[in-house]
């Protein structure tokens, strides 16, 4: 498979990243999630079975004691956020909106009275690495222990991984951070282990709705597509895709949400750009301002011989 | 003082992850790395200049504050065993990369030039380490600027065209004001004291009128009083460095040794007040999500007209 990135690509649309990372010809295609918030039940299936899979400590809500449990008072998500050991978060809103109720047949009944016109909404969204096709904390690292892996995932390798912490504020989501006790970085692997084996990752086959629905990108970008228009035609116009678009700050992710807000409401970033993509300005600023230091210092020397 | 923008967020929690970089490790690093940089060049001139004073105190400084910066960097490793494998290999896309194949030779390079001076030998390889050590000076003052700037914190970020220029004015002011601590002739590092001060003043104040929605975090609480005790001492030390010149003997010597203490809690402040405006907007969820927003409604204003 050719593209038009022949070097490592730092932005912009990329139709191969596991080609571009230098993967030959023949690889296995691009996978990712198309989580559908729209049928997601809050089950929390998915954390557990994701939890269950990779092994995961216990990080409960309380920032004092990881191995106690809370109550965060977010409505039903005690999880709180995705970190070093959750690396899927189920996210609650409750939302109070209009009434919606289904057009009735007049049956010249008496109307019952008016009651309170609102009602509440429940979003419920299960969040997770985005596998970003220009993944800032994997070109950030130091190490090489984030690797692009040959479905197109974005993958730490804990032997590798030293604790610098740098991919940690590079990930314009807040995916990855540092275990606390351990010190590496950790986040979703997609569950390599289980891709390799030709199984879907640990949350997909948990999810009891197909909220989450794993398959390669190409595929699954249709899908989406199809679901959206779909709910457009079945009145829900505030349905929309987020990080579905080649186009966008990071070139595609690789998980990919349908949603039925603005992506704020769920804690994710409205419109997110990959770093890096500033990083060619960031080095000649960088090299300008060295030249200046070291022109700066030879000229404190001159006229002033002794 | 631009009002608080609405905006939406999830249970007011912040969207990115702040740095688990500790303090003091890495802002006393950019402190302390700039410093050295900036002393091994002025040490390198000094030498070929013939200005041993001078020389002695820029090797003996660029020797510390890389020893120093090598051990804070270390100890800030969420597993410091593993530290060589920060040049298990060389990533021009990752700045810490980048920053270590800088900081491992400058420290090398430092080391034997400073063991040089301290003991009197190998005059000769002193001085080509020295000289080494002198061209790696400058860009391990300002790389430690991208260093910041590639990560998704937005006061960081935003920063990225003039953090470079504030790094490498507080660099020279802090490294020049230690070169005002020697004997001899002291000339050059009062001008580049000087200048330095003046650059990272100036810097700074560009960076706070361009960088937009950030403006706050480096405004306003902790980083806001840090930055302004940073402004305090850098320009009273700029001014003593000047005097320091006017001015002769055992006067000259004291207000010059105030004067290097003085940039060079300035330039610390600098550094530790510009960390921790990026940690104030990371933590806060309004950094990310209000110019964000902010830029796709101008796109899409765009796009319609």
């Amino acid at each position: 498979m050719t593209n038009s990135h022949s070097v490592n690509s730092l932005w912009g649309p990329l139709a191969d990243p596991a080609g571009n990372a230098g993967y030959p010809d023949g690889h296995p295609p691009r996978v990712g999630f198309f989580t559908d918030t729209s049928v997601c039940i809050g089950c929390k299936a998915c954390e557990v079975a994701c939890k269950e899979w990779n092994s995961l400590p216990a990080d409960g809500a309380d920032p004092a004691d990881i191995d106690v449990l809370a109550l965060t008072g977010m409505s039903y998500d005690n999880t709180g956020a995705l970190g070093a050991s959750t690396y899927r978060h189920v996210a609650f809103i409750e939302q109070t909106v209009p009434k919606r109720e289904s057009a009735t047949v007049d049956l010249g009944m008496p109307k019952p009275p008016e009651g309170d016109p609102t009602e509440v909404r429940w979003l419920m969204s299960s969040d997770v690495c985005k596998h970003c096709t220009h993944a800032a904390c994997l070109d950030v690292c130091p190490t090489g222990a984030l690797i692009r892996t040959e479905h197109g995932t974005v993958l730490i390798q804990d032997d590798i991984c030293n604790g610098c912490g740098y991919c940690i504020p590079a990930c314009p989501y807040g995916v990855i951070d540092q275990r606390k006790g351990d010190g590496g970085a950790f986040k979703c692997t997609m569950c390599q282990d289980r891709l390799g084996a030709g199984l879907e990752p640990a949350c997909a086959t948990a999810c009891p709705t197909e909220s989450i629905q794993f398959g390669p990108l190409d595929e699954l970008r249709e899908r989406a597509a199809a679901r959206v228009e779909t709910l457009h035609e079945r009145g829900v116009p505030e349905a929309r895709l987020y990080g579905h678009d080649p186009d966008d700050g990071v070139g595609g992710d690789g998980a990919f949400f349908l949603l039925l807000d603005e992506p704020e409401v769920y804690g994710l970033p409205p419109d997110p750009v990959v770093t890096t993509r500033d990083l060619p300005t960031m080095w000649r600023h960088a090299t300008v301002a060295a030249l200046t230091v070291a022109g700066t210092v030879a000229a404190a020397f001159l006229g002033s011989r002794r | 003082m631009v009002p608080d923008a609405e905006f939406t967020s999830y249970y007011g929690r912040p969207i990115i992850k702040s740095p688990t970089w500790k303090v003091p490790d890495v802002p006393l690093y950019l402190y302390l790395g700039g410093a050295a940089g900036a002393s091994a060049t002025l040490a390198a001139l000094a030498d070929v200049t013939g200005r041993p004073g001078l020389r002695r105190v820029g090797r003996l400084a660029s020797l510390g504050g890389a020893l120093v910066s090598v051990g804070a960097l270390i100890h800030d490793l969420g597993r410091p065993k593993r530290f060589l494998h920060m040049l298990r290999v060389f990533k021009p896309t990752s700045p810490l990369s980048v920053g270590s194949w800088i900081l491992m030779p400058f420290g090398t390079l430092s080391g034997l030039a400073a063991a040089s001076e301290i003991t009197g030998i190998a005059p000769g390889i002193g001085r080509l380490a020295g000289f080494g050590a002198g061209v790696l000076g400058p860009p391990l003052t300002t790389y430690t600027a991208v260093l910041l700037a590639d990560t998704a914190v937005p006061a960081w970020h935003e920063g990225y065209q003039e953090l470079p220029f504030v790094f490498a004015g507080s660099a020279m002011a802090a490294g020049g004001g230690m070169g005002l601590l020697a004997t001899g002739d002291v000339r050059p590092a009062r001008r580049v004291a000087i200048a330095g001060a003046v650059l990272e003043l100036g810097a700074t104040a560009v960076l706070e009128r361009r960088i937009g929605y950030a403006r706050k975090a480096y405004a306003t609480g902790r980083p806001g009083w840090l930055l302004k005790a940073a402004r305090a001492a850098t320009v009273a030390g700029a001014v003593g460095a000047l005097a320091g010149g006017r001015l002769t003997g055992r006067r000259a010597r004291l207000v010059s040794i105030a004067a290097a203490a003085l940039l060079n809690a300035g330039s610390a402040a600098t550094r530790f007040g510009v960390f921790d405006a990026g940690m104030v907007s990371a933590r806060d969820p309004a950094y990310t999500v209000v110019p964000q927003r902010e830029r796709l409604r101008a796109r899409a204003a765009t796009l319609q007209s």
